[in-house]
């Protein structure tokens, strides 16, 4: 299914040898971006891209990204179904499938300057074109809402109202200015006529789909803006929900790995004969960095593989270790950086996070049949457009004869994003050692500890000059392991920031994890505003507050949590509030964290404060439920979180030596959201960064200790009195 | 070798080694792939069962030791069609995010409600140890003692 159809070229620029040409004047004649639908799409009530309407008045909205708890399929549709004026009890929500009509290019829209009204639908047409040809369909960087959700299904959404009206007021006889749109129906008010979106979808979908048409005003808004129970959740509860690893077929077979422990590592050699004996034990298969174990249940395979005793190279980097890797840090960012003016007092600080493992609770899986010419794949994916290109290269089949289906993600974080596909690339070639059998990779909890593409570890180091008011003049930075303009930024009035890369290579494999390089930076620049603020003799809140005069957003941020943590109120000896503030994907966030030392060092965070301007929020309940999973995700890598590396390989293995935090340690979490009209920003990743510093912080405020390392466990927080 | 077992009581029969880990004979041999792969070290909680009642984290639990007993898994926890009052207090508090650990995070919650039908904080944290990695926390903190104040 699915082409250009003819729709898609009313309006268009110049058609030259069969093929669409986007010249200078193409640019805003160029094709409604929503108009690409299957062939015999108007049959069925395809509105736009991703808005079909059947007779039994049905909203289906696809959403072109993938459902990993973040609740974006539900917001996205609720965007769609607001401009249509849908009654959202007759909206439902479905995953698009992984097919190039459905490449989302609207990532880019957000992270660009203001474009131009006449350039608008060029400037989309050309993104999409690239998309489609990168074969992209990514969920990432916190841009579904912020981009395809306002650049996209906004706009689908007004667009297949005006085709509706229009259809409506065709049928009526009337004007269509004269007809509205309310309730999933389209009601002209003077003639008291009336028609369903059913029964006018399929006069609607032969309209063309107009490219720029009458978005609403949010102060007109009755779905966005509420708190709309999320679509995935019932399947949540009983056990009927489908994720990568559930998925059978049958026949199928299951299939366990040994992977190399080093990163590049490979095979030398392994006697298949302990497995081969085993029960269930169906085929010994090779790979070249792996050895899997085929079996009739995945315990039989697992079994096998533990039987099996594999001998790997260590790809050279037998002598790579954490301690290598951050003395070459270290080594890389040289002397403090200079200060041209030392003022009254000068500050140097070192700070260093480790390698983390995503951990998503679901281990790496795949399901993937190979049969002649042809292949199919099922897994859990951030990208499925990208996963199915990689299935492909992995056997070396054209990827149009490859067939991927994305299933629900048990967490994601960033683990599954492009080109981090390995456990599918892995389950191709099984798979194809084993044709035409259908065959169920599962990744041991071992195999994903010790195979992920890590958070990179990192270490800054700070100079910092405080003038003899205490106002600081100057703060400049070298920093190593990673970094860019957006982690790197600080909204404070200081007249000399600067803040430089240094390269120091290391064999660990690295990937994007929730907040990217704002993890690292978070910590490392606002534990020295921290340290400039207490070096100043000021309280940090205030020191802050007083350097975000020309920063209003910030600045109310800062203030209003600092008032709902009852910020500078009284504590009990051994407690104390530590501040941070940080922006990252289009939003900013402010956090405190209360924390109680007790006097044999035992650390407890006992509540977390939250302020967060992610400009307009579409669905205020699965918007909260990102604050409090982003301060979890964070303060798991503040307090516990560490992957460290000894001969090449990562040490930790499972739950028992990688720690996440548990109820007993998950703080109270108080958060609202900055009222405004803002175009929303990035809501899944922009409450992680804020915590670690926030914490680190407030031990300080308890107890007079600075905590410049991650994760606080390694630190003893012991007060000599 | 045969065990016999109730499942989501009907009376059931599977036909597995014995050391296989109830966690495996349920979702491989009897399809009920709701009870999650987590760990298989019994550290997260995610293939939690109940047996006879009783919380249990299935990956380490060989079936044969089941035999005889009775099994719930989440697909049970309620009759077709009806929710359990945990599960409808995992919906109107919309505790699930990726919700890959809920199913063993529901199953714990209601064993230690029976036992706990008025519990306190501290016995929540010192009972519920399932990871989540979404980070519900907060949530399935406040929907337990929605559960428990009716």
């Amino acid at each position: 299914m699915g082409k250009w159809t003819r729709r898609a070229f009313i309006g268009a620029g110049t058609l030259v040898g069969g093929g669409f040409v986007l010249g200078v004047s193409g640019l805003a004649l160029a094709p409604s971006r929503h108009s690409v639908v299957s062939d015999d799409g108007a049959e069925h009530g395809e509105l736009t891209t991703w808005i079909t309407v059947t007779p039994d008045n049905v909203v289906t909205v696809l959403v072109p990204h993938c459902e990993m708890g973040q609740g974006t399929q539900t917001a996205l549709a609720m965007m769609a179904a607001e401009e249509m004026d849908a009654d959202w009890n007759l909206v439902r929500v479905k995953e698009a499938p992984a097919l190039d009509n459905y490449a989302t290019a609207y990532m880019m829209r957000p992270m660009m300057p203001a474009v131009p009204a006449p350039f608008v639908r060029g400037v989309d047409y050309g993104s999409y074109r690239l998309a489609r040809w990168f074969g992209f369909q990514a969920t990432g960087g916190s841009t579904a809402v912020r981009g395809t959700g306002v650049y996209g299904m906004t706009v689908a959404g007004a667009a297949a109202r005006e085709m509706l009206i229009a259809a409506a007021a065709a049928h009526f006889g009337v004007s269509a200015s004269d007809c509205k749109a309310v309730n999933s129906r389209i009601v002209h008010a003077a003639s008291g006529k009336s028609a369903t979106f059913g029964e006018l979808a399929k006069a609607a979908a032969k309209i063309s789909v107009p490219s720029s048409p009458r978005t609403k005003s949010p102060d007109s808004y009755t779905i966005r803006r509420t708190a709309r129970p999320r679509r995935d959740i019932p399947s949540k509860v009983n056990g009927s929900a489908i994720y990568g690893i559930d998925f059978t077929m049958p026949g199928m077979l299951y299939a366990a790995v040994d992977i190399a422990p080093v990163h590049g590592g490979k095979l030398v050699s392994v006697d298949t004969a302990p497995a081969e004996g085993m029960p269930g034990v169906k085929r010994v298969v090779k790979l070249e960095e792996a050895v899997a174990v085929v079996a009739d249940s995945y315990w039989h395979a697992r079994r096998a593989v533990l039987a099996l005793k594999p001998v790997f190279d260590n790809a050279g980097h037998e002598g790579v270790s954490s301690a290598t890797i951050f003395a070459a840090f270290d080594k890389a960012l040289g002397t403090a950086p200079e200060l041209p003016d030392k003022g009254a007092q000068v500050i140097t600080c070192d700070y260093q996070v480790p390698f983390l493992a995503h951990a998503t609770m679901e281990p790496m899986a795949c399901t993937a049949r190979v049969e002649g010419d042809h292949a199919e794949v099922w897994a859990g994916t951030q990208d499925p457009l990208n996963a199915r290109s990689t299935a492909a290269k992995a056997i070396k089949m054209n990827v149009e004869n490859v067939r991927l289906t994305n299933l629900l993600l048990g967490g994601g974080f960033g683990r599954r994003l492009p080109f981090t596909f390995d456990y599918v690339d892995m389950a191709m070639r099984i798979a194809k050692a084993m044709t035409p059998t259908p065959v169920k990779l599962i990744w041991s909890r071992e195999n994903d500890i010790q195979h992920d593409y890590y958070r990179p570890a990192g270490m800054a180091r700070f100079a910092g000059a405080l003038d003899a008011h205490g106002t600081p003049l100057a703060i400049r930075s070298r920093y190593a392991g990673g970094g860019d303009g957006e982690s790197v930024f600080m909204p404070y009035a200081i007249a000399d920031k600067r803040a430089e890369s240094k390269d120091a290579p290391h064999p660990v494999r690295l990937g994007a994890w929730r907040s990217v390089l704002n993890s690292q930076h978070g910590f490392f620049k606002e534990s020295f505003v921290d340290e400039l603020a207490h070096a100043a003799g000021k309280d940090p809140f205030a020191f802050r507050r007083d350097l975000l005069g020309d920063e209003p957003r910030f600045r109310a941020v800062l203030e209003r949590v600092a008032a709902m943590a009852d910020w500078g109120s009284a504590l009990p000896d051994g407690e104390g509030r530590g501040i941070a503030l940080t922006e990252c994907f289009g939003s900013i966030a402010g956090e405190v964290a209360h924390v109680a030392v007790a006097a044999d060092g035992s650390l407890r965070v006992k509540h977390v404060y939250a302020v967060v301007d992610c400009g307009d929020v579409v669905n205020t309940d699965s918007a909260m439920a990102q604050v409090e999973g982003g301060i979890i995700f964070g303060l798991s890598a503040a307090l516990v979180g560490e992957i460290t590396i000894a001969e090449g390989r990562v040490q930790q293995r499972n739950f028992r030596d990688h720690h996440m935090i548990r109820m007993a340690d998950a703080p109270r979490i108080t958060a609202e959201f900055i009222k405004t009209d803002r175009k929303p920003g990035g809501l899944g990743e922009p409450c992680v960064p804020p915590v670690a510093p926030a914490v680190a912080n407030a031990i300080f405020a308890a107890t007079g200790i600075r905590v410049r390392a991650l994760p606080i466990k390694n630190q003893p927080l012991t007060r000599h009195t | 070798m045969a065990i016999k077992i109730t499942i989501n009581g009907q009376a059931r029969e599977v036909d597995v080694d014995p050391d296989t880990p109830l966690l495996w004979t349920l979702r491989d041999t009897l399809g009920l792939t709701g009870t999650k792969f987590g760990c298989g070290i019994a550290e997260c909680g995610a293939c939690t069962v109940l047996i006879d009642g009783r919380a249990e984290r299935s990956c380490m639990f060989p079936a044969a030791n089941a035999e005889g007993t009775s099994v719930t898994t989440i697909e049970g926890l309620a009759p077709e069609g009806s929710l359990h009052p945990v599960q409808q207090a995992w919906i109107t508090h919309q505790v699930p995010q990726c919700g890959y650990c809920q199913s063993g995070m529901i199953m714990a919650v209601t064993a230690f409600l029976d036992a706990h039908p008025r519990p306190t904080d501290e016995e929540i944290n010192a009972t519920i140890t399932n990871i989540c990695r979404c980070g519900t926390f907060e949530r399935v903190r406040r929907a337990i003692h929605a559960v428990a104040e009716h």
